[in-house]
Order: structure tokens, then sequence, then C-alpha cells
């Protein structure tokens, strides 16, 4: 990947109050949900965030196409900074960025049918599709993500969870975005029907040129979805890097816990993986009081006085090839 | 261990599987049809084993733990045949028997800890509740031996916590306080419903290594209810795999996930991406679990299957049987699956 990145996350922080004050006059305290996330996209990418409940991926996600306003930071987008954007200007963004939600239940209004559910895109943005066409780009779009046209006057509740998810992806698809931001779109799914959106994901990504920020808990889909992955814990990306370097040769030791602590259901590489887990004590701590220093230093076993003084910056400190959030990050291989 | 204390006239078998499930089926009758949740399972549980039961979601594996616990509300479910063997006796055709088993013999955690507790007492209560009841233990009694339990089950400050409520402790811990709940009176059976399904992985880890620590120093057998295979890898001895309310397979987990024998199973590992190898292809099984309601005829699985043949597998129903020794298959060319 050569060239200007398509966006660039450079600090962003997105703090949510945690309450406030009676009569609602000024705030007690906030939480940083994301706290100080940065990365770039290059075109045709995919860039998958993993991170366990809590660490702020989903947060990221909604920050980018503003669902969420983001407290501090820049995204910048063909030159432009999506968080400074003004409402009219952010209109036209929508085109260009689309998201994907886990939920195939939540996400698609009941009363709508399908058909009006895909067209209603280019109802609002007019330019985009002639009326005398929306019905039969409809119908292609359907088929495209593997459902029959024929099912365009049904309503979301005559379907199956991985059809929804389909009708999900159909409806980013309306306005030709160059970026789908997809959280956790694979997560409600039963394994047989997971693989199968997962796959049209891969396809229609060749198909329409899509670049991909892809947002998951689960190591091995992210893995098989990724060209590069960031490894978020507590609000920030600890690790990020090729999703060979990340997955093979691991530096942070969060990053090797979790790839650790996943159960492999390969039976040959099944005992080996489990004698050699790492097991992490107590749990995440409560990201409105995070620990001194390095976040993680609460749960590692490499922690020390270093590490409870001075916040780790994510750099490639060894010349391991990516970098890591870690004072005392080496290369440990995963078994198998 | 102390058994429960059962009347004296009920002998209880000690060469017989701990507990035995046979061709057990459950249905829902409700007022849009009547769901068919469960259809002629089988299964046997030995002592000191751990028996996965691995199915995607309306498979009927939670049905089947329920049926076992008798905890489906009836109206509107059946238990509509088969029986529930505990040590050698029928559960179903003694009642009284069921009930004193269930709870104190055979006990249930599940998949949403938050749900399962009581918000309006501590923990410490609700542990101590069983010892109270089953046991007739003073409150005092009742609190050292809760202390030793949320101990048992790694909760740390044991003796300091035993008074909070469930919303003040971590996911993982609230998972640990049903353990012990689970544990309190020295189960033979521990029946645990997606018991991780709902923890980050770090967490996950640590509540699979606690099941597997307390399983080998307590000597229970443990049904393992749930629909991720890496958990089934990880901690199983044999796997039961279930689809549209039948066994589909059933062997040692090992040789199972290694070669299968039916082709639901062998579906499910080739539509699992491995973390351990990014540039694998994934071929998903098409097509999406049948309603309940509306189990194709023949062969559950035929509208998904590539090894379909028309007649065969349209018209006749494959009964589960051995394929090779220690291995049962419900495929009518399971050899042609497992070559």
């Amino acid at each position: 990947m050569t060239g200007e990145p398509l966006l660039k996350v450079d600090g962003l922080v997105k703090e949510f109050p945690l309450g406030r004050r009676l009569l609602g006059v000024g705030e007690i305290g906030a939480v940083k949900a994301v706290d100080g996330v940065s990365f770039e996209l290059a075109r045709g990418e995919t860039l998958g965030i993993v991170g366990e409940s809590g660490c702020g991926k989903s947060t990221v996600a909604k920050t980018l196409v503003r669902l969420e306003e983001p407290t501090a930071g820049t995204a910048t987008f063909e030159g432009e900074d999506i968080f400074a954007m003004s409402p009219k200007r952010l209109r036209k963004l929508r085109r260009e960025i689309q998201i994907i939600f886990q939920d195939p239940y939540g996400s698609l209004n009941p009363r709508m049918t399908v058909g009006d559910i895909v067209t209603e895109a280019w109802d609002i943005h007019r330019d985009t599709v002639p009326r005398r066409e929306r019905k039969k780009r409809a119908g292609e779009l359907l088929e495209r993500v593997g459902l029959d046209a024929s099912m365009m006057n049904r309503y979301p509740h005559q379907f199956s969870g991985g059809q929804r998810q389909r009708i999900g992806i159909a409806r980013a698809l309306t306005l030709r975005p160059k970026i789908i931001v997809c959280d956790e779109p694979v997560s409600a799914l039963d394994v047989s029907v997971q693989a199968q959106v997962m796959n049209l994901l891969e396809e229609i990504q060749d198909d329409f040129g899509l670049s991909y920020i892809f947002i998951a808990h689960d190591l091995s889909v992210v893995r098989h979805i990724s060209d590069r992955v960031g490894v978020m814990y507590l609000g920030r990306i600890v690790e990020i890097g090729d999703e060979k370097a990340i997955y093979d040769e691991a530096t942070h030791p969060y990053t090797q816990a979790l790839l650790s602590a996943a159960p492999n259901p390969d039976p040959d590489e099944a005992a080996a993986a489990k004698a050699n887990r790492i097991v992490l004590e107590g749990d995440v701590p409560n990201p409105a009081d995070p620990p001194s220093g390095c976040n993680f230093r609460t749960r590692c076993w490499k922690a020390d006085e270093k590490c409870a003084e001075e916040d780790p910056a994510l750099i490639d400190r060894f010349g391991h090839g990516h970098p890591a959030a870690c004072h005392y990050a080496e290369v440990r291989h995963p078994v198998a | 261990m102390t058994g429960p204390a059962l009347e004296p006239d009920v002998t209880l078998s000690a060469t017989a599987p701990v507990l035995e499930v046979r061709d057990l089926s459950v249905e829902f009758r409700t007022p849009h049809g009547t769901v068919n949740a469960v259809n002629g399972v089988s299964f046997a549980l030995d002592r000191g084993e751990t028996l996965a039961i691995l199915g995607e979601s309306g498979s009927g594996k939670s049905v089947t733990a329920q049926a076992v616990m008798d905890l489906i509300d009836s109206p509107p479910g059946f238990v509509t045949g088969g029986e529930i063997l505990f040590h050698g006796q029928d559960l179903l055709a003694n009642r009284h028997l069921h009930h004193q088993v269930r709870g104190q013999s055979i006990t249930m955690i599940f998949q949403d800890a938050l749900s399962a507790l009581n918000p309006v007492f501590t923990v410490g209560w609700q542990i101590g509740e069983q010892l109270r009841v089953h046991r007739g233990m003073s409150r005092r009694d009742a609190r050292a031996r809760v202390i030793e339990l949320m101990e048992l089950v790694k909760i740390p400050y044991a003796a300091a916590r035993v008074d909070d409520y469930p919303h003040e402790f971590s996911g993982g811990m609230r998972q640990r306080v049903m353990i012990a709940m689970a544990l309190a009176l020295d189960p033979e059976v521990l029946i645990a419903d997606e018991p991780t399904t709902a923890l980050d992985v770090t967490v996950q880890a640590q509540v699979m290594a606690l099941l597997e620590d307390l399983q080998r120093d307590l000597g229970m057998s443990l049904i393992l209810i749930t629909h991720d295979l890496g958990v089934v890898t990880d901690m199983a001895h044999r796997v039961s795999v279930m689809y549209a309310g039948r066994v589909v397979e059933e062997g040692d987990v090992y040789s199972v996930f290694k070669n299968p024998a039916h082709p639901y199973t062998e579906g499910l590992m080739s539509s699992m991406p491995k973390a351990t190898h990014g540039d694998q292809k994934l071929v998903p099984i098409t097509g999406a679990p049948p309603s309940l309601a509306n189990i194709p005829s023949g062969c559950p699985f035929h509208p998904r299957c590539p090894y379909m043949r028309p007649d065969t597998c349209v018209n006749e129903h494959p009964p589960l049987r051995e394929v090779v020794a220690g291995r049962r298959s419900a495929c009518h060319f399971a050899e042609e699956v497992f070559s």
C-alpha cells in the first residue's frame, strides 16, 4: 500500500460525561472511552480493530461516521477533516463512508420494506440514481448480496439473521462508498452463516473497490479478513501492524495474552496452545479510573516501577517492524 | 463427597453411567403451531467425564439441558418421550426423585449470571440458601462454608466480599458466584449452559481453567453446552453435535473434529476462521438452520448438504448409528463423509 492514505485518524479522543450536576449545570468527571487513537487506512485495504468489551473500538467506529461527536483529534479523508465538517458537507461525506452494524434486528426499520430500506438513501441523495431506475438498481444490489430481487416487498422480520445482515450490506452499498465501517458485522450470526457473510464482504470489496475498517472481538474473524490489525485496550491502540506481524510475532503482552486465550478448535493445535496459554489475572480496570503509566500494567506479568510511572508510547522500540505500546515489547511466537 | 439424602427404597446403580438420556423428545405447543425442539436425543455421561453438546442457536441443546433439570414450563413445553436415567433410575418416571436430584446431585449454571442472580440479596446469602434449606445448617455455619466455597472458585477477598450484592461484581466474578452456588451441595453432575459466552476472551480463559480444576479436584461430571468449537476442543472429552433437535454426530473430540463423519460437522469445521492461519479459504454451509416448527423431511440437514441424494435423504430419516468403534453419525452416507 503506497501513496496517500485514504483516511488518516490522528489523536482521536472521545469522553463521555459520568453524570451531571443537579439542574444540568456542569459535568461530574468523564470517562475516556477513546484516548488518543491514531491510524491510517489505505485504498482497498482492510484494517481490523480488535479488543474486548469496553476497549473503545465501537466508539471509534461511531465517531468516524459522526454518530458520536469526538472530543478531540482529526480524521482526514481526501484532504478534509471529517470531525470539522459542516452538516451540509457531512451529508456529502455520507456517500463516501458507510457503516454496518452488529445487530441485524435492531438496525433495520421493522416498518419499512426491504425495497424502501435499500432505496431510502437515493431519496435523500437525489442526484445519485434517477427515480425510474431505482427499483431495478435495488433489485440488482439485492441479487449481488445473495438475496432475491423478488424479496423487495417483504419486511425485515421475514428474514433470518444472516439475510438481514445482507440487507444491511446492500443498504451500505447504495451510494457507492469508498469506505465501509463494519462494527461487529458477524458476531450475532451462527458459525455456519458467519462464514457466508465474511465471504460476501470479501467479494464485494473487490467488486466495489472498498476499504474496510473491520471492528470485532473475535480474533480469528479479524485475522481472516484484515490486511492490518490494531489491538485496543482501555481506549488505546497498544499494538498495530500487518496481520502476520500481529498474529505471528506479537510483541505487546496484552496481544500475546489475548491470542493465547482464544480457544483453538483445531484438534492438532489445541493441546499445545492450551499448555502455553497465558491466563491473565483480574479484569479490565474501570475506564473512569485508569491506572497510572501503562494502562495494562495491573494485569501484566512484566510490569515494574517504570510501567507505573511512564506511559509507553506506541512506537517500534526494538526494530520489530511494527509499533507496540510497551516498554518491554518482545516477540512471542504463538504455538501452532 | 456426600450424596443427596435419597429415599431408602430408591436403589441407584453403581455401574450405569452417572447420567444417561435416551430418546428424549420435547415439544412446545404454541398458538402458531408445534415447535419440535428436541427429537429423540440420546447421550450418556460417565463419572469424571466432560461431554460437550455442540450446536448453533435453535439446535435444541439448551432445551435438552432444561429437560434434565425439569425447568421446562408446561404448558407450552411438554416432554413427549424418552428417559432421563440418573444412576439407572428414570427421573421422568419418578417426579419426586427428579426434584430431589436436580439442584442437589445435578446442578446447572447459565450464560447470563447477572439475571440468574437475585439483585436484592447478597451473594453470600444466595450461595448459603441451599445449605440452610437442604443441609439444615445454621446461618453461622452456612456463612463459613460459603466463604470456603467462594475461595474454592477463587474469588479474591472472599471473607470481605461475602456480603456484597451481585451488581458489585464483574461479569467473570458473577460467573464464579454461580459456580460456587452450583457446587454448594457437592453435585455429581454440573451442567454448564454457555458458561463463558458472555465473557471476554481473557476472562473466559480464567473461567475455563477454573471449571477444569474443579472438575478434576471434585471428580464431577460436566456437561458443557456451547456453540463454540474452540471451547469444545479446549475442555471436553467427548462431543455430541446437535442439529434441528437431534444428535447428528457423536464421539471423542479429537477424532470428530479431525475427521468428521457427518456433513454438518464437516461444514462447521470449514466455516471456522482460525487465528493461527491468515490465508485460509472459508467454505460456509449454504442456507440457514431450519425452523423447529417446520423441520425438513427425511434428514433435517438435506437442504444444506453437499452429499445429498434426492430419494434417500429427502424421504428417509437417518438414525444415529455406529460408523467405526466409538463414533456415531446420523447420515446415510457417513462412510463417504468419514473417508
